[in-house]
């Protein structure tokens, strides 16, 4: 199947920040969300880390790097005016306990009713995976968004009826941004509210497997 | 009192084959390298290493030698794996979990904050609503089909939680940017993580410090980890290693 061409990473990401309110306090998961980070300097945003941070800072280059100051996705980062480290019962605590405004994670497959998997690829022939924080950030996070490739690198559908791959969480995801479109999650099903310009609706429901509501409002996908 | 322990070497030396340690960490950062290079050298076998996010695949150099010695039994962690499946494949700690030879149990890692600091505060389980949804709802999630033992949930106020259960290791490595003779301990930046929670979990806490300094020298006011969780404490080099996630 051929894979359409759609947004770039670094754009998803730029999408999603629209999304993000100024006031909020945001977690971002590793991969595509990391990337949301370079589009929100100059805003009214803390970004928490589970490693233990709030209000975390941009990526760290030069004499700026210390192995003492990372992000989650294990990424440099530097400090910022009023930034503050704690230990990570204290940092899960926020999480679990629903201080956080907006979540964002990769996935690798979601359905209709706002499952998603993102932890483990059975693929890889292990009953184990890398869990990391995403369970806890499900379990309270006020937002849940996801930012991934519509499609397998082969162009298989990644946004499915039902998942084959182990669910992270089921009924929490809130929206759903990628290279192609954008999906909010309703009771009724998936509604399509933005297109990559020039995609049809057709096109874009041949590698999707839910059957997706039109939104009366569809627009080219708006930065 | 002084707890001061002039090398790793005697800092390490009641750890026995078939101990339990708590290994902090987040990948690299805050990891007691110091003290995982004294266990190997000491050569101790068949050891269960309980982490919090991937401390042994950010001390890679570490974990390696650990495995080639033999001497990992099992890894209790939230993110024990390599990102990268093709890394996963060649490394040699993840062909120990495949074969069967090392046991991989995972816990989501805010269950396994909680674990340990249960465990440094007298709670014997709690429950959580992590993972709920998902299979770490039906049972523990491990290589070792066997051990995959059931877990209990519990319906409290219309939502539903999982029973999950302290985790009380039998000694715990800290890595402290600042220690004092008396084993308060202060940590630099996001090098805390599981460092505070793992060294209120163990029965016997290790602390290696970059630096040592005398009661009175570290204020009061920071403190991250008041001294009467900590029975060592060791001065160690600042270790140098590489940021990065594969």
């Amino acid at each position: 199947m051929a894979k359409f061409e759609g947004l770039a990473r670094e754009m998803i990401a730029l999408r999603i920040s629209k999304e993000i309110n100024d006031g909020d306090y945001v977690n971002l998961g590793i991969g595509i969300p990391t990337l949301i980070s370079n589009w929100i300097e100059g805003r009214d945003i803390t970004l928490q880390s589970e490693i233990g941070m709030l209000k975390t800072g941009p990526l760290a280059d030069g004499e700026d790097v210390n192995q003492d100051l990372i992000n989650a996705s294990c990424q440099a980062v530097v400090a910022l005016p009023g930034s503050a480290f704690f230990d990570i019962s204290e940092s899960f605590s926020m999480i679990r306990g629903g201080r956080m405004d907006v979540v964002v994670m990769g996935a690798l497959q979601v359905n209709a009713r706002g499952d998603y998997a993102g932890w483990a690829n059975p693929a890889r022939g292990l009953t184990v995976g890398n869990i990391g924080g995403s369970m806890d950030l499900c379990a309270g996070a006020k937002k849940l968004f996801l930012a991934m490739e519509h499609t397998t690198n082969d162009g298989k559908p990644k946004v499915l009826n039902e998942l084959t791959y182990p669910a992270t969480a089921k009924g929490v995801v809130n929206k759903i941004f990628t290279d192609l479109c954008v999906l909010e999650v309703t009771p009724k099903g998936l509604l399509l509210q933005e297109i990559f310009p020039g995609l049809s609706v057709e096109d874009l429901q041949s590698v999707t497997e839910p059957k997706l509501i039109i939104s009366k409002e569809l627009k080219e996908i708006e930065f | 009192m002084n707890k001061v322990i002039p090398s790793l070497e005697e800092a390490v030396k009641d750890v026995e084959n078939g101990a339990s340690i708590a290994i902090p960490g987040f990948f690299a950062c805050g990891v007691p390298r110091a003290l995982l290079q004294a266990i190997i050298a000491k050569g101790t076998k068949d050891l269960t290493l309980c982490c919090g996010c991937g401390p042994l695949v950010g001390a890679s150099d570490e974990l390696q030698q650990l495995v080639k010695n033999g001497q990992i039994k099992k890894v209790i962690d939230s993110y024990g794996l390599f990102r990268s499946m093709s890394k996963g494949l060649a490394d040699p700690f993840e062909q120990g979990v495949r074969a069967g030879k090392i046991e991989l149990e995972v816990f989501p890692m805010g269950t396994l904050a909680e674990k340990y600091r249960a465990a440094g505060a007298g709670i014997p389980a709690f429950y959580t609503p992590t993972g709920v949804g998902s299979v770490v709802e039906d049972h523990v999630i491990t290589n070792i089909e066997k051990n995959a033992v059931k877990k209990e949930t519990r319906n409290i106020s219309g939502r539903k939680y999982i029973l999950e259960y302290a985790l009380q290791p039998d000694f715990a490595f800290i890595h402290a940017n600042i220690g004092d003779e008396d084993g308060n301990l202060r940590y630099q930046m996001t090098a805390r993580n599981f460092n505070h929670v793992m060294a209120m979990a163990a029965k016997i806490t290790i602390a290696e410090v970059e630096n040592l300094v005398k009661p009175g020298e570290l204020d009061g006011n920071s403190v991250h980890t008041p001294g009467i969780y900590v029975k060592r404490v060791v001065q160690v080099p600042r270790p140098k290693f590489r940021i990065s996630i594969d």
